[in-house]
Order: C-alpha cells, then sequence, then structure tokens
C-alpha cells in the first residue's frame, strides 16, 4: 500500500518535471524564433535606407563613386537573398555581413569630409545609419544569446532527455565570419557624433 | 550568456511581482490596522458609559478605512505612472523622427536598447532640468515609461546615452519598476492619508467631563495606535530607501550586458556624479526610481551602516569601479565571444 503511493508520488512528480521542461524547450524555441524576425525587421529597415542615403551624398561625392557602388551591390545582394527562417542564416548573414562593412568604408569616407556632414540632411541621415547599424548589431546579439540559451537547455541534462519530444534542434548562430570587422570594432567610435 | 542570467531575470521578476503584492496587502492591513484599532480603543472607551451615552458597537472606522486603503491602493496601482512623471514635469518626445537631433538621437537610442533588451518601446519623455539623471517607470515592459533629463541629453555622448537607456531599460526588464512606482505612489498616498487624518483628529473631541480612568490595556492600546499613526510615513520612506539599492547594481549589470560596453555607463556615471547639482525637478517622493540621487545626498557617497540606513543609492565610486572591472575584463577577452 506504501510502496504503491510513493511510486504513484514518483510518477506525479516525474510526469510534472516532464511537461515543465518540454514547457521550458518549446518557450525558448519561440523565443529564439522571434529573435531571429526582429533581425529580419532590422535588415528590411537597413535596405529601405540605403537608397536614401546614396542618393543623399551621391551629388556630393562624385570622388568616392567605387564606395558607394560596393554599397548599392552589396545591399543589391543582400535583398536577393530569399531565405527565410533560422534555416537560411548562413546565406543571410553572408550577405547582410558584407553590406556591413561595405556600409563602415562608406562612414568612414564620410567621417573625412566634414564639410559633406554639413551639408543638407548627411548628418542626420548619418545618425540613422549608425541607429540601424546598432539595431541590426543588438537583434543579432539579442538572438544569439536566445539561441545560446535554447542550445545549452536541449544539450543538458536532464532536459535533453526531453528534447526529441519538444523536436528542439540546435539553432544556428549568427557567427560574424568578416575578420575585419571583428577586429576594427574602432570603427564604431568614429561614428560617434561630435559633441 | 549562461543559462543562470535568465533563471535570476525569472526569479527577479518573480520577486518584484511578490514584493509589489506584499506591498500592497501590507499597506491595506496597515489601514485596517489603524481602522479597526480605533474602533476598538473607542470601543473600549465606551464600554463603562452609561446606558443613555454612545456605546461604539460597529467598527465603522475599520470598514470605513479598509475600503478607503484598498480604492487608494487601486488608485496608486493605476495611475502610479502617470503621477511619477506629472510631478516632475516631464514632457512626452512624440512621434518617430522629433525635430530636433537630439530628441532624434534618443528616440533612436531607446529604439535600439528596446531591440537589445527584448522589451517593447517604452514611452519617452523629457525632463527640462540641467541636471542628468535619467528614471523608469511604469507597471510592467508593455506598460513602460522612460524619462531623462534634458542635462543627460546634453552632456552625454551617444554611447553613453546608450548605456544610461541601457540601464533603465534593465529596471522595466526585470519589473523592478512595478515595484518601485507603486511604492512611489503609495508613499504619496500616505502622506496624504496621514495630513489628511492628522486634521480630522487633532480638534479633540474626548469629552473629558467623565471621570473615569482608563484601562492600562486601553492606554498600551492607545499609545501603539498613535505611535502606528505618527510613523506611518516614516516606515514607507524607509521602505523606498531600502528597496532600491541592490538593484542600482543588478541594473548596471544588465545595462552592461544590453550594450556590451560597461566602460561607457562607468563614464557616464561619473558625468552624473560629476554634475553635482540636484536634480531640482524630481521630487522626495520619485527620488528612489532614478539612477542617481537626484537630491544631491552626502550620504549616497559612503558605504556604511549609517548609510545603508539611509541613502536611496549605492556609492557612485563603487559603481563605477564595478562597470570598470567589467570593461577591462572585457577588453582583455576581446574577440573570443560572438557579437
Amino acid at each position: 500500500m506504501g510502496g504503491s503511493v510513493i511510486l504513484l508520488v514518483l510518477i506525479v512528480v516525474v510526469a510534472l518535471w516532464v511537461v515543465g521542461a518540454y514547457n521550458g524547450l518549446v518557450s525558448l524555441k519561440n523565443q529564439t524564433l522571434n529573435a531571429f524576425k526582429q533581425i529580419d525587421v532590422q535588415l528590411k529597415r537597413r535596405h529601405d535606407l540605403i537608397p536614401n542615403l546614396v542618393n543623399a551624398v551621391r551629388g556630393a561625392m562624385d570622388f568616392e563613386k567605387s564606395t558607394l557602388e560596393a554599397v548599392i551591390q552589396a545591399r543589391n545582394q543582400a535583398v536577393k537573398v530569399n531565405a527565410a527562417g533560422p534555416e537560411g542564416i548562413k546565406q543571410i548573414s553572408q550577405a547582410e555581413n558584407a553590406l556591413s562593412s561595405a556600409l563602415q568604408r562608406l562612414m568612414v569616407v564620410v567621417e573625412q569630409y566634414p564639410q559633406l556632414k554639413a551639408t543638407g540632411n548627411v548628418g542626420q541621415l548619418q545618425e540613422e545609419l549608425t541607429s540601424t547599424e546598432n539595431k541590426v548589431a543588438f537583434a543579432r546579439q539579442l538572438y544569439n544569446d536566445t539561441a545560446t540559451q535554447y542550445n545549452t537547455k536541449q544539450q543538458q541534462f536532464p532536459t535533453n532527455l526531453v528534447a526529441r519530444l519538444a523536436r528542439a534542434q540546435p539553432a544556428d548562430l549568427w557567427e560574424i565570419e568578416d575578420q575585419a570587422e571583428r577586429a576594427v570594432p574602432q570603427v564604431d567610435l568614429s561614428m560617434k557624433p561630435k559633441p | 550568456m549562461s543559462d543562470e542570467t535568465s533563471l535570476t531575470l525569472f526569479q527577479q521578476q518573480e520577486a518584484n511581482r511578490r514584493r509589489t503584492a506584499l506591498l500592497v496587502i501590507g499597506f491595506v492591513v496597515f489601514f485596517a490596522w489603524l481602522g479597526f484599532g480605533g474602533d476598538y480603543i473607542y470601543y473600549l472607551y465606551t464600554h463603562d458609559a452609561p446606558r443613555a451615552a454612545y456605546h461604539h458597537t460597529f467598527p465603522w472606522f475599520g470598514i470605513v478605512l479598509s475600503l478607503v486603503a484598498v480604492a487608494l491602493a487601486r488608485y496608486a496601482y493605476d495611475t502610479g505612472p502617470e503621477k511619477v512623471l506629472w510631478s516632475t514635469g516631464a514632457r512626452e518626445v512624440v512621434g518617430p523622427s522629433p525635430p530636433d537631433p537630439k530628441e532624434q538621437q534618443l528616440v533612436n537610442v531607446v529604439e535600439e536598447m528596446a531591440i537589445a533588451a527584448g522589451v517593447p518601446r517604452p514611452r519617452i519623455w523629457i525632463v527640462d532640468d540641467p541636471d542628468p539623471n535619467a528614471f523608469a517607470t511604469g507597471t510592467d515592459p508593455l506598460h513602460a515609461h522612460v524619462a531623462v533629463t534634458q542635462g543627460l541629453l546634453d552632456l552625454c555622448t551617444r554611447d553613453e546615452l546608450q548605456a544610461v537607456i541601457g540601464h533603465e531599460l534593465g529596471h522595466v526588464k526585470n519589473l523592478d519598476v512595478r515595484l518601485m512606482t507603486t511604492l512611489a505612489a503609495l508613499v504619496g498616498a500616505i502622506a496624504l492619508m496621514h495630513d489628511g487624518a492628522s486634521r480630522v483628529l487633532r480638534p479633540g473631541r474626548g469629552s473629558s467631563s467623565e471621570d473615569r480612568k482608563p484601562s492600562p490595556l486601553l492606554l498600551v492600546l492607545l499609545v501603539v495606535w498613535i505611535i502606528s499613526w505618527i510613523l506611518a510615513p516614516v516606515i514607507a520612506q524607509l521602505l523606498a530607501l531600502g528597496v532600491s539599492r541592490k538593484r542600482e547594481y543588478l541594473a548596471d549589470a544588465m545595462s552592461a550586458q544590453f550594450t556590451r560596453n560597461p566602460l561607457a555607463l562607468a563614464s557616464a556615471l561619473q558625468k552624473i556624479e560629476n554634475a553635482d547639482a540636484p536634480t531640482t525637478h524630481i521630487k522626495r517622493g520619485a527620488a528612489h526610481l532614478c539612477i542617481a540621487d537626484p537630491l544631491g545626498r552626502r550620504l549616497t557617497a559612503h558605504e556604511g551602516l549609517f548609510a545603508d540606513a539611509l541613502a536611496t543609492h549605492p556609492p557612485m565610486a563603487k559603481r563605477i569601479t564595478i562597470l570598470r572591472g567589467m570593461g577591462y575584463a572585457q577588453l582583455k577577452k576581446e574577440g573570443g565571444s560572438v557579437a
């Protein structure tokens, strides 16, 4: 009698744990997907902003045509990638990272010509671009943080026992493959507006 | 980010929910005690009165005061954020693109940090005060407000502003804002009740015509009851003090997690500290919500038993030291982590 009660309690406890672990994994999976959507939203914003920026500086920047061309090309490449969801992350991140470095070269050029910043709304667009770049970076950071948490959770014992049940798959992280971007974080500092 | 971080975030949110509930319950219970205690004292007082005189048998005070307390707590919880913002005279930054470039930058920075924190964009307010300071208020991430002073906008670089906003969104994300805003609103409500009640109680209505000796129980009760009345605002104030100090360290750490740039927050705090003037627009009632003590109290500069009991904020020097430590540790292993 006492033995069966203990057994029953044990079964209930295990069942409760399985439910909790399963729900935890599902919730993390959805958070990861949601974080990925955030990146998507921000990338789209960036794609929409770039033509405006290029038009604003084109007249004043006849002498840096190649830099502008590189940005436009990288942007068009990035728009063309029609992979969706975390599965296509490798493809998307490659195109977007190329665009990021092209944009950074452009920002450095704009920095070199103070009179350019003074003309029209280049200064304002520069702030917009800085913000958009930051938004992409922070969305990426949130995605990587959430995905890492999700991956860790499904590999850890004992949650890994229910991982298959919850159809948990390790999510790909958004790697920064561009060595130049990783090595020169100072470029970010130069984009600070002068006080 | 490790698994522990999210666990502590969850625990932090739970703790703040629980503490807010306890605070509201404590508020109501306290007023119930004041009411029913008064009833009981009055009952004992009129117990031996002659047959024809008034006998206090129904606990009117208790019922009325409890109901008032429930209504007040409800009102304070619902309108707390509004009241806090109103008390500082903040104006809202409307629209996605305000004309002023500094305000545009503020909107951008808040949007960026909201993405990093994974919360919806809060409403943004500016307090017209030359002293740099900032605070967050609201009941949950969906109904949150972030306010900065004009001084902060003028003084800080983009990175520093970002770090300060990250700190405030840390408070929003772990639901500190709910507890601290409710507390601010209840402190205000208690002060109001106290003032009102003292006005009612002051005219000595006790008819001293009867020459009866009150029982010792009655006396003790009366003394405790009166002391509770006097202490109510003091207790509320002490609660406000105790609740905010540890949270500042945590919000600093969350800012560093969002921006990955603890040194920016360190330099922002240094600037806020150097601008020594008090933030005149932010009154005592909302002081515990701010990133730095708006009253410019010297107590905040020390850590010790005395300061621990009376300051709303941890010493700035210690916060800056901790952030610098994080910053240098990060520089050391730069490039070793993703994003």
